[in-house]
Order: C-alpha cells, then structure tokens, then sequence
C-alpha cells in the first residue's frame, strides 16, 4: 500500500542523507521525497512518499524514528489527510490549433500558464498524483518536452498535526 | 580562559571520567596528540598496531565494563581502518566514541592528503555522528556523542575533528546535562505491557525465557537470575547474552540457535510462550523464521522499538530498558497471588529433560588421538574456575568457546556476535586487559582469525599486557571448510592456509612465550603452565583435530527443530 510519511527532522547537514540512506541500506522504496524547512528555521520537514506492507510502513516508521535527528514522524495514511504535488509541463505549440487546445486542457485542469514562447507553452498544475497524471495523459497528443514534478506533499485535516 | 580545540578535546575526556584510550596517531590529529603528551597522566593512551585494533580495543574495553569505549584516529585511512570496528560496534550495540581527524576546514571537499568523507562513510553503521564546524561547538558536541553512545540502544558515535579546529581557541565550558528534543530514549515500560506478560506467564504451560545481549548491556544480569528463579522457568541465551544467566544453573538449557543446544532450541520450538528479554531475533537465532516458535505466544522486551516485531511479530511488545522492566516485572509478579502452574511445569521439564539426555555436546577426547578443540575449551574453563574474561574471533573456535566455557557471570565474554569480525579477539582482550589489570583474560581464536590483527602482539608487548592465546589451529578457515564440507561436497575452496606461519616463533619474535601444544595429555599441563606466568603472554599454538566440526547445527534455512546432532 502507498503511504506518506511526514517527518519532522533537525535542520542540518547530513540530515537528508541518513534518511535516503536508510531507506536504500534497508532497501525500502523511496518513489519521492520532499523537503523544506519549515516556519521554524531549525526544523525541516521531509515527506517520504513510499508502498509497502503494514509490517515493512511499521519499521520504516520505526527506523526513522530512531535517527537521532528525526524529531517526530507521523504516516498521514492514518489520517484524512490532503496531499499535493506540483507539476510544470512544457508542451510544445507550433500550430494555432494546439495553443487552443492545450489552454483548454489546462483550464479543465485548473492548471495556470506560467510561460509562453513562440513554440512553448509551459503549464503548473498543482493536484493529487492521480490529477497530474491524468494531465500528462491528456497531453498525448502534443509533444511533451519536459516534465518536473515535486513529489508529494501532505498534510492532516482538521486539529491532527505534526510539530514540536 | 580560552583553550585550543585540542586542549578541549582532553577537559571533554576527562570530564566524561575516560582514563584510557586507544588510537594511532597521524597528521590530521597531530595536536590532539601534542596535548595527550602534555597531558599523560591523566588519560592513558594505548598505541595500537592497526586502527581496527584501536576500535575493537575500544569494544573490548566497553563491553567488559559497560562505559564506552574510546578511540582516537587520524583522517583518511586512519578513519577507513577503523570502519570495520565501528560496524561491528553498531551491530553489538556497544557503546564507544570515535574520534577521527580530519583535513582542515578549508581543504574540506577539495580531495586533500588524507581526506575522506568519514562521515559519509560511517553513515549506515553508526548510531549517530557529527562533523565538528565550528571550535565553540566541539565540547557539546563531544557531550552529545558521549550521551547518545551510552543511553538508550547503545552505539557507536562518530566525531570527526578537522585540524584546524584542534588550534582554533574558544572559551570552554562543559555543558553539566544534555537535552535533545529529537532523541529521548524510553526507560520505562508500559506498565500494562508488563501486567499483560505477567498474565501470560501465569497461563503459560510450556514457557521459555529466551535473553540476549541486552541484559549484559543493561546491567541487569541479576535482575534476570531472579525473576527466572522466581517463575522456575528453562531459560536459554543467546551468544551475546552468555553469563546474563549462571550458566551452571539447572534451569540454564544452553545457548540456542544455528549452534545452540538440542534442549534450547527443541524447547524454543515447543513453547506456548517465549519472553524475550533484550535479544532481537537474529536470524542465526531463528533459523527458518517461517517454522520459528510455531506453537508460541510472544512477549518481547527491548529498549529498541525498531527491534520489536522487526523479524518476528510478536503478541506483547515492551519497549524499555531491560532492567527497568525486569525490576517491574518482578514487582508485578510479586504482588499476585497465582503462581505458574506447578503441573504443567513439572511435565514442561521432564521433556526438557529428555531432551538434554541427547547430550548434544558430548565428545569423545581420546588421549592418544588429536586434541579436541572442545577439550581445550573445556580445560580452560576448569583451569581458570569459569572466572575468566574470555574473548574470542570468529569461527569454529568461537562456538566451541561459547560452548565449552560456562559463563557464570555477565561482562565475562567479549566476542563479535552481529557482524562476526575476524580479527577482533587479540585487540578486544587488549581492552579488557586494560580495564581489568589484574584478571585473567583469555582469547580464544583460530589460526584463520588470529591472523587479521596479529601485529597487536606488538602492542600487547608495549603495554605488558598478559593475554593468554588460545590457539585452535586446525590448519584450515574451520567454520567455512565445516560449511563446504555440508554443503559444497567438500570442496575447500581457499578455506585451507596452506603457509601457516611458526606461531611459537612469530609469538617469541614479537617478545612474547610461545608453546606448541600437540598431545591431548599436555593441553591441561600447558594452560596451568601458562596461567601460571601472570607477567606476560603466552600464546599456545594447539594443534587440533584437522577436521573436526561444530555440532550440534541447525543449517541455515532450517527450523529449530531440525538439527544436525553429530
């Protein structure tokens, strides 16, 4: 099963490698990972986006816990919780029809063009991963020519959270 | 006053009470060596041969005393020949401070003479480690590393010193106390956890107590003798956890596992309950985890949650420190008025019974055939009344000495179970010889492990330490030829040494005594001889059966109850 796991960790050097390299020395599944700092400028916050069993979640939650770094964890598949990620797709436009087209894609995806060149429409799309998905999807027919996409991101409804 | 880094470094060792060390000195850490020069009579500095030595010094030490380790080593390959004792520390959860130079600060990143990211490499195997950045922070960070080695799991702990910090100069100050709101070890148990393994207990009809290195570690040796004395329940250790019970008490079945008794593991598979009490069910432990302790309900006390249900799921998890929760358990226990029931007990331990009366460890020691290696372990335990620390390598000869020598006492055996690391025993009797002047320390090895850190002979000379060397030589790498003799139709691919060097000579060039040992009717002679010369080593070179095999076994992939008797 697919869960993501947010951490609260110790802004400092090396703090991101010890939580990558669990997750390979244990060779668990990282399929992605952000990370910020967060409103307190000595706490980052890392989200680990990863599948596996209730067992496997249950030590990876474990192992990060026991870094010296990680100040907390929580596994938002526990909760309602609200997940995002952000996308930019650069399609390209050479013809009038396309542009048209691929504007009305973005506004059904309530995606905003952030850049535009004689050739180039660039999209941010902000969504679930399954709506981006989709978006890349409906794009097949124009030719994509680059993808970036953050990973995700979440963060639990109403009073549940994850802070000091 | 402001002092220099390496002035700094020093007050931290003496702040924490370290009064040994071991290390090797090397550009990067020249200061620091400056001002242990200065400063001698208050911390003693052992010069090992290698840096793997330093750390497994550093191990033996720790493991014999329960206070951590220390070891000092330059950058670059200094700190890579110390990887393999900071490994084995971190899978023995040993608690141990290593302090590697490093180039300084500017140089950092630009491949310098000697620089290696250190902490990079170390990442995976230690509990935690820090780069030193900045002179003001080098007292708390040395604060923390001791603080996080020795409370909770303990570890191994990285700090890495760049040169130029150990000149810089800062005000010092020793912070008293150490608070980290993102490490704070949980002690105590839950105390329904404990009520709930006490109910078991009292249900349970064919219960084990099945204890590991944790209680050694923990200090809570006889804590545990208690309880299990109080339930009258069999108990079994694991390798690490030898001496966490006497194990010449009647209710001791022996160590379990791919080694273990037939008794241990036989009661281990037929339990309704097992409570595991500082041990983490190592897979040389559960042999076939599909077909482990098929019948048994599971209690499981560890100070590690990661440990709890990481192999093996189990029924009531208490995460704690193991004494801690033996004392509450005890309490608990204490306060009810049921006791176990006496019957099923009765019956539990008359299987037990037959099964010991398989006598899986007997051997046959003809007087006129080749030395066992058993004998001679068990020899030695007569020989030193079962009072020794006894450090081993790894190998055949280690089991034999986990075997044959009947601990009776925790702290006592100091070997490399997790990682299994040749080479440990010479340097790890080191630090136990350092700790305990006076005792007897034995180190039981193979012709194979001795090998990896022999030139420690040298140190051991230096520092007059009277390490008395067991010498299992059977001319050949024992437990990988006993595997490809069961398992690769005996075909002894590298496992035979071939050039063994004059192990009686090599002891004497190093200034040492040496004997060659080669009849059965001379190895008690040759142990009391040697026990005899408290002021120096004497490494006894006994030459054993060629192809003699460790039994009983449990192969690996295997259930517990599927063991190889002879």
């Amino acid at each position: 099963m697919r869960h993501v796991i947010s951490i609260l960790m110790e802004n400092e050097a090396g703090a991101l490698s010890r939580v990558a390299g669990l997750f390979s020395a244990r060779g668990y599944n990282i399929e992605s990972l952000t990370v910020a700092p967060t409103d307190d400028a000595t706490l980052s916050r890392l989200t680990v986006v990863t599948r596996g069993s209730e067992e496997i979640v249950e030590q990876i939650i474990k192992q990060l816990n026991k870094l010296i770094d990680v100040v907390k964890v929580m596994d938002l598949a526990q909760y309602a919780h609200i997940e995002r990620e952000i996308m930019f797709v650069k399609v390209a436009v050479d013809k009038h029809v396309a542009c048209e087209a691929v504007k009305r894609l973005s506004d059904i995806f309530r995606g905003n063009i952030i850049d535009v060149s004689e050739k180039t429409y660039t999209i941010e799309l902000t969504g679930d991963r399954s709506k981006l998905d989709a978006f890349v999807n409906a794009l097949k027919d124009y030719r994509i020519i680059e993808v970036v996409r953050s990973g995700g991101m979440g963060i639990a409804r109403g009073e549940a959270s994850l802070h000091v | 006053m402001e002092l220099t880094g390496a002035e700094i470094f020093v007050e931290c060792l003496k702040e924490e009470g370290v009064d040994t060390i071991f290390g090797y000195p090397g550009g990067a850490v020249l200061f620091l060596y400056d001002e242990l020069y200065k400063q001698h009579d208050k911390i003693n500095h052992i010069l090992v041969r290698h840096e793997q030595g330093a750390v497994h010094a550093a191990e033996g030490y720790a493991k014999a005393t329960n206070r951590p380790g220390v070891a000092l080593v330059t950058s670059g390959p200094g700190a890579t020949n110390a990887v393999t004792g900071i490994a084995d520390a971190y899978m023995d959860s040993v608690p141990m401070v290593v302090f590697t130079g490093q180039v300084p600060r500017h140089l950092i990143g630009n491949d310098a003479f000697q620089e290696v990211d250190i902490v990079g490499i170390t990442r995976p195997c230690v509990k935690h480690n820090f780069l030193v950045t900045d002179v003001k922070e080098l007292a708390t960070t040395i604060k923390k590393a001791f603080y996080i080695a020795s409370t909770g799991r303990p570890g191994p702990v990285l700090v890495d010193i760049p040169k130029d910090i150990t000149t810089a100069r800062c005000e010092f100050h020793y912070p008293k106390e150490i608070t980290m709101r993102s490490y704070n070890p949980t002690v105590k148990g839950n105390k329904r956890q404990v009520r709930r393994a006490i109910d078991l207990m009292l249900e349970a009809k064919k219960p084990v107590l099945y204890t590991g290195g944790g209680v050694v570690l923990s200090g809570a040796a006889h804590q545990l003798t208690e309880l299990t004395r109080e339930l009258g329940f069999p108990i079994t250790n694991t390798l690490m956890g030898l001496g966490g019970f006497p194990s010449m008490d009647k209710q001791f079945i022996g160590m379990l596992g791919m080694h273990g008794t037939y008794e241990a593991n036989n009661t281990m598979h037929h339990a309704d309950l097992v409570i595991a009490i500082g041990a983490r069910f190592d897979d040389r432990v559960t042999g076939n985890i599909e077909k482990f302790c098929p019948y048994a309900k599971i209690i499981h006390v560890d100070i590690d949650p990661a440990s709890i249900s990481k192999n093996v799921k189990v029924d009531v998890p208490i995460v704690g420190d193991v004494k801690s929760v033996i004392i509450d358990m005890l309490e608990e226990y204490r306060s009810r008025a049921e006791r176990p029931d006496a019957a099923a007990l009765a019956d539990w331990w008359k299987q037990i019974a037959e099964w010991r009366g398989a006598d899986c460890l007997k051997y046959n020691q003809d007087m006129n055939a080749a030395i066992k290696a058993q004998f001679v372990v068990q020899k030695f335990w007569e020989a030193t009344n079962g009072d020794a620390y006894v450090c081993s390598d790894v190998g055949q000869h280690q089991m034999w000495a986990a075997q044959y020598y009947r601990f009776s006492q925790p702290n006592r055996w100091i070997n490399s179970g997790g990682l299994g690391t040749m080479g440990f025993g010479l340097p790890a009797a080191m630090g136990v010889q350092m700790a305990f002047p006076e005792e007897t320390v034995g180190c039981i090895t193979g012709d194979g492990s001795i090998q990896m850190c022999i030139q420690e002979l040298a140190t051991c000379l230096q520092y007059h330490l009277p390490i008395k060397i067991i010498s299992l030589n059977n001319g050949y790498l024992g437990m990988v030829r006993q595997w490809q003799e069961f398992f690769y139709q005996k075909r002894y691919a590298m496992s035979y040494m071939e050039a063994l060097p004059d192990f009686v000579k090599l002891a004497e060039a190093y200034g040492h005594v040496g004997m060659r040992i080669e009849q059965a009717s001379d190895v008690e002679g040759a142990l009391k001889e040697a026990l005899a010369m408290k002021d120096r080593l004497v490494f006894m070179d006994f030459i054993t059966e060629r192809e003699n095999n460790v039994f009983p076994m449990v192969p690996a992939g295997a259930g517990q109850n599927e063991m190889i008797l002879v």
